[in-house]
């Protein structure tokens, strides 16, 4: 009876760390923060300067911001046709074939490809590409990330609206059948009305992960701290700066990254909230 | 009646704009897998140089040597040595500290899925997957490379790397045991068995195969990791055991080969490697998780 | 009981075969006619193919890809295969075994769905008239008539059921096809239906699957009785109940299997 009370004890204790450790986390990020928003107060976020050299220095985050926002929507909008029609591929038009479950498997392995992979086939293979097409001059800029990170959210979309499609059920489909639809009316009027609110989710969602993502924006993005000036311009994110300027600062500087990680920490958090409490509600 | 006549002349529209739409959606699945043929042949094609014994046993070169080597066409000498012990190091370390404590939170969420405590628990562990894991290397500097070894280190690059492991494993380790029948838990108290030995004697063995695949994800997901490692573990030429001090790791030599245009073939072989390796994991716990017995 | 039909049936079924796999008949050489402005029960024991004989009618049994087909159906002496299959369901109807109203459609559209689907546009006022027109006839409107433009999941399973058939009818089917429609609905709403089908029939001709004997009994007019693929009787229900000619019949209504 004893090791029943500790066995309990133990595991009510991990789950406790589990707690401390996050707090720890939204408390470490707030408190390396708090210099910054001292100095500037909430201009701090909507300011463009980026000027580290000491005596003049001054720090704004909204070119990363900006950086950060367009880059993961860009993605996003250029993930959803191949998400939507592999998704399609493989609970609708070839459901339970081995094609499907090959393509599945394709897509499988995009998402356990490294990021720092995908940067650099990105800078040696894709940028040389685009570069050839005459859509960028030397390749780096928005949308050079934002196509590599359309490609690495891929997955992340494609799994959960495949299974949120292929959760409609049967009967639906086969009552429009028999009203006389084709294939694609039925797939128009029944299967995404239905899976529709899965479907948003599941783009929302990887929003969230393109949001976060480092190494192959860092590596294509041509870090420059200022807000993107068009399509094919070069720009900065939130998680670049933090990964390329973090090793030599200090002082306010460092207290300027740690606040964009904070503002990046929470952006991410309410966007993936919002992903789940729809799947939620739908489900 | 108008209806009919209105019903024959879109019957033939429909029926294309059916057949038409299939083949839109073939042709976005077949654009959304071509990249993983590119990548995969790029890097095949331009990495299989480099891979040797050296590559393996010996660490990274220095830009001279590498830049004598690719004038003269030359295969580059050294290889990834440091970098593949010091991954070792920092994932042995992570996975040290995140698979029990991964296990015992998944346990304890399991045991008391109703209690709302549990529940804001599981919100924790959701919010926590989702945090960039550059955010995390923030964090790893702050609490480690700051305060506990005074520079970076093999361990702050740990801390970071555990704390990605942890919410993968915890709900790896909390779904495979919900699926365990509840039958099997009901014989187990039926024979007066005490709390902890079910626990290890019957839960972790029946769903082991379950667990053991959500922990090959969880290290496939960190060995890729470059961007806490960069705040944390920073990297080092040399081949390194050493807890406290600066060490490499692959993905972090992928990032300085990357910065040396000297370089160039050994990132090649780099990626290649970590790739494979990567997507040999994924493979691995996918088959274990199809071979299971019971779950 | 005597309708005499002396009019060509609507339905001719010839030598039919259907096999999912190859060499596995589900459907194994049917011959028989539907009559028109009559209810057809088919009936038999779980497997024996009723469900797939009905489903072949409006084609759908084509959703399966690997489906063999040969032999004949005729309607109205025009074979159904090389007709568009859009053009069949409009003739041909169907209602399922679990209700199942569109549930991101409202009342009002799930009755017109079928317009909406084929694309045929029509006024507001030919929409409202048959709207009305079709659920007067499986006696919804009073019950629904001022929650229209509600949608349709807050209505109990007998209602939702109605609700199918008024979905069928509003295309003025000539044949309205029942796969097991109550198996899934209370005793009330089973009665409910039964009577609806029975006041239908005037407009339409009604061929029903059910598992429930006494049901082909209180109801239609002609009976088949399949086993194992094959039809093994068929006749006008009264004769067949009392006098079954095949002993496999008489052990099936008898109750030796089920």
């Amino acid at each position: 009876m004893n090791g029943d009370k500790v066995t309990k004890a133990l595991l009510f204790v991990s789950s406790l760390i589990i707690l401390l450790l996050s707090a720890g986390i939204v408390f470490s990020l707030a408190g390396g923060a708090i210099p910054v928003f001292k100095e500037y107060g909430l201009r701090f976020i909507i300011s463009t300067a980026w000027n580290p050299t000491s005596g003049s220095e001054e720090y704004g985050a909204l070119p990363f911001i900006a950086g950060t926002v367009i880059t993961s929507i860009l993605a996003l909008v250029l993930c959803i046709p191949m998400a939507f029609s592999t998704s399609l591929f493989i609970s609708e038009y070839y459901k339970g074939t081995r094609t499907a479950g090959i393509l599945r498997s394709l897509v499988d392995l995009l998402a356990g490809i490294p990021s720092i992979v995908y940067g650099f086939w990105g800078f040696y293979a894709l940028r040389p590409l685009l570069i050839r097409i005459g859509l960028t001059d030397q390749g780096f800029g928005v949308f050079t990330a934002g196509l590599v990170l359309a490609i690495m959210i891929v997955p992340y979309a494609t799994s959960l609206s495949t299974e949120i499609i292929s959760m409609v059920p049967a009967e639906l489909r086969e009552a429009a059948y028999s009203l006389g639809a084709t294939h694609r009316e039925v797939i128009f009027n029944v299967v995404i009305p239905s899976a529709r609110s899965g479907i948003v989710a599941s783009f929302i969602l990887a929003l969230g992960r393109a949001l976060g993502e480092t190494m192959a924006v860092t590596m294509l993005i041509g870090n420059a701290n200022v807000i993107p000036k068009g399509l094919f311009a070069p720009g900065n994110t939130m998680a670049s700066v933090i990964a390329n300027q973090f090793g030599e600062a200090d002082g306010l500087k460092m207290s300027a990254l740690i606040a964009i990680g904070l503002l990046l920490f929470v952006i991410t958090a309410l966007v993936n909230a919002a992903g789940k409490m729809i799947i939620k509600r739908f489900a | 009646m108008t209806m009919a006549i209105e019903l024959k002349d879109n019957i033939k529209r429909r029926n294309r704009n059916n057949g038409s739409f299939r083949y839109l959606i073939i042709a976005g699945a077949v654009v959304t897998v071509i990249p993983i043929f590119l990548i995969v042949s790029n890097l095949a094609a331009k990495g299989y140089r480099q891979i040797n014994a050296a590559f393996f046993t010996q660490p990274a070169p220095d830009t001279f040597q590498a830049m004598m080597a690719a004038s003269s066409g030359e295969v580059i000498p050294g290889g990834i040595a440091n970098g593949l012990t010091g991954s070792l190091l920092m994932v042995l370390a992570a996975s040290l500290l995140a698979i029990p404590l991964g296990l015992m939170t998944g346990i304890y969420l399991y045991e008391n899925r109703t209690k709302r405590y549990a529940g804001i628990i599981r919100s924790i562990t959701e919010i926590l997957q989702g945090v960039p894991s550059i955010i995390l290397g923030i964090i790893a500097y702050l609490w480690v490379v700051k305060n506990i070894t005074r520079g970076y280190s093999a361990m702050a690059g740990s801390v970071a790397l555990t704390i990605m492991m942890l919410p993968l494993i915890i709900r790896s380790t909390e779904e495979t045991m919900m699926m365990i029948p509840v039958t099997i838990r009901e014989a187990a108290f039926a024979l007066g068995v005490p709390y902890y030995k079910m626990i290890f004697k019957i839960l972790i063995p029946v769903s082991f195969s379950g667990l053991a695949t959500g922990v090959l994800l969880a290290l496939s997901r960190i060995l890729g990791e470059t961007a806490p490692l960069m705040l944390t573990a920073l990297g080092s030429p040399a081949v390194s055991f050493d807890i406290t001090k600066p060490v490499s790791a692959v993905p972090l030599l992928i990032w300085d080969f990357y910065n040396d245009p000297n370089m160039v073939d050994l990132v090649w072989s780099a990626s290649l490697f970590l790739m494979v390796f990567v997507l040999s994991m994924n493979l691995l716990s996918r088959s274990i998780a199809s071979k299971r017995k019971y779950i | 009981m005597s309708d005499t039909q002396n009019s060509e049936p609507v339905i001719k079924i010839q030598n039919l075969f259907i096999a999912y796999e190859p060499g596995r008949y589900a459907v194994n050489d049917v011959t028989a006619d539907i009559k028109r402005n009559s209810i057809t029960a088919i009936m038999g024991p779980s497997g024996c193919g009723k469900s797939t004989l009905l489903r072949a009618l409006n084609r759908m049994h084509e959703l399966y890809p690997n489906i063999e087909t040969k032999g004949e159906i005729l309607l109205d002496g025009q074979s159904i295969f090389p007709m568009s299959v859009i053009e069949l369901r409009r003739k041909v109807g169907m209602v399922f075994q679990r209700p199942n109203p569109f549930p991101n459609m409202t009342i009002y559209e799930n009755v017109v769905a079928g317009f909406n689907l084929n694309g045929i546009r029509l006024k507001k006022s030919q929409r409202d008239e048959i709207v009305e027109n079709a659920l007067r006839n499986v006696t919804l409107w009073d019950e629904v008539k001022e929650f229209l433009y509600r949608k349709g999941t807050f209505l109990s399973g007998g209602q939702q059921q109605r609700l199918c058939v008024a979905r069928a009818i509003a295309f003025n089917p000539e044949v309205l096809l029942l796969d097991e429609p109550t198996s899934a609905l209370d005793p009330i709403a089973t009665s409910k239906i039964e009577d609806l089908l029975v006041e239908l029939k005037k407009q339409y001709t009604i061929v029903l699957v059910t598992h429930n004997m006494s049901q082909a009994a209180r109801i239609s007019d002609d009976s088949m009785f399949m086993y194992l693929g094959e039809l093994v009787e068929t006749g006008r229900t009264d004769t067949l109940f009392t006098n079954p000619k095949d002993a496999r019949t008489e052990a099936y209504l008898t109750g030796k299997f089920g």
